[in-house]
């Protein structure tokens, strides 16, 4: 029967698809390994960070559809948080994570509440204005250390293990990635995952799947404000000072563009963007203040030209399936055909 | 028979536009009823306040005996009333799977927790979920474009999705809005033949249709419409004989 | 205390006269689109240093006449950030008009990007803030307890000329009803024999014509420029369309008015660098209980 037939090849994926990204991890846990350079480890685990807040934004832009330019807040959230905690009040980093995702979750609400029923273009720019509400918050307070933010922020510590190097903070956001990515992949193959795609396909259809599209709608905008509460609550400790300029529109504007350029909705388009976003300007460090002008043109480019981003889900199904068509007859072929299909398009389910 | 959907008094009004006026249907369960008329006789907003698009200006609707008046459009598709789209609204980046599998979201149990650990209960319901969804796709005749973006689909394709995602809800009743609009005579066939499945199994179809053919064929009760008024109902070989009929909708005497 | 507050709202129509111009050019966008163009404010900004440079170059060594200058540098200025904008248009919205709203929205950012980086690298502009060529003398009346200068006085009349202009434009004129229809249903417009992309053409023109007026007026009055000065200004001309209606001129006014007293008072209650938070605290109210405006309609969704 054809739904056999179509699960024995999906399996077959899976099994390869399984291969292929056990061979990426292993290869990217032993980077640090391969270089002792602390400015090219520096860079590799803003890389990452910038890695695990583009995957938080890819729930709330990606799967949702609505544009957030303030995702930066969150992200602010829950550094200052595990900062003042950590250094007032002597929390351990860990337990700080908490407090944190909860202001997260709830300015969520009550941003999201009012407005996530709107129209998308009223959303991003009232996401807009919390980042810049947040970040003159930050200045302003004095609890939040004005200006100059806070400092000397305790290391963390997971049991007995002190983690104060670069490359040990590569390795604790290297697991923060993967576990991002485990957590919207499994969102993404379940009913959330479709509703929120029915959503950003079109919202009137959705509803008539018996979506209730404003709930959905503040599920993502919270799933995304706790991922990126806890990726500032680690970005603390591996910074040890914080200040208000690192969470403004700029930075928001960073995460945006990961996700856009890398490609809407897609797990491995989005890290990918992140990366380019975070190795960008370093390579062209020469062009110094001309790096965000020509950064800005080739967004505009992009947007021209691929609307969606660079590695959408299901970018290359048309060439997986032309290969599958050419080398699909032979045994020897088969295991590479699924190999070939399984890089370029994972499957997003399974029937 | 009881009712399954019906109206009482319902009116809709868009600034100076009476888009319906005093209308009271009945739609027996079970049947296969037809809605016609003219264009812009108010069919579609119909529709649109029996599925919770419009809040009806006054009136009721009442499902199933309770009443449903103005009650939002998810829910009401919760209820087990489900439709289609005059122009076709497909999720055009999802796949045609994965349009049918929204098509189940309120069948989908699994909480958050299970969803994030992958527990055996979340892959089973997921399981049967897929497997309702391919039968439903092979009830339309589309189980091997499965895999396509539903964007990808020529027209007639598209039609017949649709219909595949309203079924896999199990629906109380089906509300199709122009089911054969746009397509070859071939499709035609196809889409009657589906039509007709569908109300053989039990489930109530009401179906605007302009397609006085098909309309005759499958209908077992037709209700005209005329400037938001209904100015016939019935069987389908009566209503096609009122001289009001005739005047409003053909223009003509019609052998 | 009566009096600080009416100073206060003299303060706010004045500034609400910034807001409302830039209001309405996007609102007019708006309208047509259904896009927001986060790059507005910024041709608004691109337009005080434009004319910077204008009237840096033709003023050296002139003082005499400096106001008849100012009044045509201004409208060269208009023209200029007018072209500018239906530039934009046609390179990069119009290729665009059939992408994901959230595309475009991403492209106007990156616009918005391009702009203010772009007068950053560029010589002679840069990141420090420019001191105008002229500046408003202090001479002006006195109305109850409060002074006002005719400079104040002029930029309102001169932002409410425009909008009357504007809104004649739009209802009165053949053009205008063109708008109107483009901006209500595209499709049927096109039947109609409208040339749809001229007429949004024009619409970007007028949009950056009227922000190059605010522009070369918030030069000559606050006397300093910078390169992030549209980004603000962009947010709280947003604000001040949503506040009144957006798609509508008559909302864009009164909504920039309105922030622009609301913001006073807030500003003056809780201090200058509270200017942000007030405004979006508006906006969020505004969006919480009656989220078309105050003079927005709702209009019927086809389904």
């Amino acid at each position: 029967m054809l739904a056999r037939r179509v699960r024995a090849k999906v399996d077959g994926f899976k099994a390869m698809r399984g291969g292929i990204v056990v061979a990426v991890v292993v290869v990217a846990a032993l980077i640090p390994q391969m270089t002792q350079n602390q400015y090219y480890l520096g860079v590799a685990f803003q890389a990452e960070m910038l890695m695990c807040l583009a995957l938080g934004l890819n729930i709330v832009v990606g799967y949702a559809g609505m544009l957030d330019l303030g995702f930066a807040a969150f992200f602010a959230i829950g550094a200052y948080t595990t900062g003042i905690l950590s250094t007032k009040e002597h929390w351990s980093i860990i337990a700080s994570i908490v407090p944190g995702v909860v202001i997260a979750v709830v300015c969520a609400l009550i941003i999201g509440f009012p407005t996530l029923r709107l129209r998308s273009d009223y959303l991003a720019v009232v996401t807009l204005g919390f980042g810049e509400i947040i970040q003159t918050i930050a200045i302003n307070l004095n609890q939040t250390g004005g200006p100059t933010g806070i400092y000397a922020i305790p290391a963390l510590t997971i049991g007995s293990v002190v983690v104060n190097s670069n490359t040990g903070y590569y390795y604790v956001f290297f697991v923060l990635v993967i576990a991002f990515a485990l957590f919207s992949t499994r969102l993404r193959g379940s009913r959330l995952g479709r509703a929120w795609l029915c959503i950003r396909e079109d919202e009137d259809a959705a509803k008539a799947m018996g979506i209730n599209t404003n709930h959905y709608k503040l599920y993502a905008y919270v799933f995304g404000a706790v991922l990126g509460s806890i990726t500032g609550s680690l970005y603390a400790p591996a910074l040890t000072a914080i200040s208000p300029a690192s969470f403004g529109f700029s930075e928001s504007l960073l995460i945006v563009m990961a996700v856009a350029i890398g490609g809407l909705g897609s797990i491995w388009g989005v890290m990918f963007g992140a990366a380019v976003v975070e190795v960008f300007p370093e390579v062209f460090r020469s062009f110094a203040q001309a790096r965000l002008l020509v950064f800005g043109v080739l967004l505009v480019f992009l947007m021209i030209v691929r609307p969606r981003g660079l590695f959408p889900e299901r970018a290359f199904q048309g060439a997986g399936t032309r290969i599958r068509a050419l080398l699909g007859r032979t045994k020897i072929a088969s295991p590479l055909l699924v190999a070939a299909d399984a890089i370029v398009a994972p499957p997003t389910e399974d029937p | 028979m009881t009712a399954v959907l019906e109206t009482e008094h319902l009116s809709l009004q868009f600034g100076g536009v009476n888009a319906l006026s005093d209308l009271s249907i009945q739609i027996e369960e079970k049947s296969l009823h037809a809605i016609i008329g003219p264009n812009g006789a108010g069919k579609t907003s119909l529709f649109n306040c029996l599925t919770g698009y419009y809040r009806p200006t006054s009136g009721t609707v009442r499902f199933q005996g309770s009443e449903m008046t103005g009650l939002d459009a998810a829910k009401v598709a919760g209820l087990g009333i489900r439709r289609t789209f005059q122009n076709i609204r497909v999720f055009p980046k999802m796949s045609v799977l994965e349009n049918v599998l929204a098509g189940g979201h309120l069948r989908a149990t699994a909480n958050l927790l299970s969803i994030i650990v992958a527990s055996p209960g979340f892959r089973r319901n997921e399981r049967q979920l897929h497997g309702e969804a391919m039968t439903s796709l092979e009830f339309v005749g589309l189980a091997d474009q499965w895999n396509k973006l539903a964007g990808d689909l020529p027209y007639g394709m598209r039609k017949r999705m649709e219909l595949a995602r309203v079924l896999i809800a199990n629906p109380v009743v089906v509300l199709l809005d122009e089911p054969a609009a746009g397509v070859s005579s071939v499709e035609r066939e196809e889409l009657s033949r589906v039509i007709q499945r569908i109300h053989d199994q039990g489930t109530c179809v009401v179906m605007i249709e302009h397609d006085v053919e098909l309309v005759m064929e499958i209908a077992t009760d037709v209700t005209v419409l005329d400037n938001g008024r209904i100015i016939a109902s019935g069987q389908p070989h009566d209503v096609r004989k009122n001289p009001d009929v005739i005047r409003a909708y053909m223009g003509r005497e019609r052998k | 205390m009566v009096s600080l507050l009416l100073n206060e709202i003299g303060n706010g129509i004045f500034l609400g006269a910034f807001f409302g111009l830039v209001a309405l050019g996007y609102s007019m966008v708006y309208g047509i689109l259904r896009l927001i163009n986060f790059a507005h404010g910024d041709f608004y900004m691109v337009a005080a240093f434009v004319s910077y440079t204008i009237l840096g170059a033709v003023l050296v060594g002139h003082s005499r006449g400096q106001w008849w200058t100012v009044l045509w540098v201004g409208i060269l200025v208009m023209i200029i950030t007018g072209g500018l904008a239906m530039l934009i248009n046609q390179l990069v919205y119009r290729p665009m008009r059939r992408a994901a709203i959230l595309s475009l929205m991403i492209a106007a950012i990156g616009l918005s990007q391009v702009l203010e980086n772009g007068v950053l690298v560029t010589p002679n502009w840069g990141a420090t803030y420019l001191v105008y060529p002229v500046t408003t003398p202090a001479a002006g009346f006195n109305l109850g307890s409060n002074h006002y200068t005719w400079g104040q006085l002029i930029i309102v009349l001169v932002s409410g000329l425009l909008a009357l202009g504007v809104y004649f434009l739009v209802s009165r004129t053949l053009l205008g009803k063109a708008m109107r229809a483009v901006s209500e249903d595209r499709i049927a417009a096109t039947l109609m024999g409208i040339n749809v992309d001229l007429v949004i053409g024009i619409v970007f023109f007028i949009g950056g014509a009227l922000a190059g007026a605010a522009a070369v007026m918030t030069g000559v009055y606050y006397g300093q420029i910078d390169y992030l000065m549209g980004f603000t200004v962009g947010l709280e001309a947003f604000t001040a369309a949503v506040l009144g209606g957006i798609g509508n001129i008559g909302g864009a006014v009164l909504g920039g008015l309105i922030l622009g007293i609301v913001q006073s008072i807030g500003t003056g209650i809780f201090g200058a660098e509270w200017a942000i938070v007030v405004a979006f605290g508006a906006l969020v109210l505004m969006l919480w209980f009656r989220p078309t405006g105050l003079l927005g309609e709702r209009v019927a969704r086809r389904m």
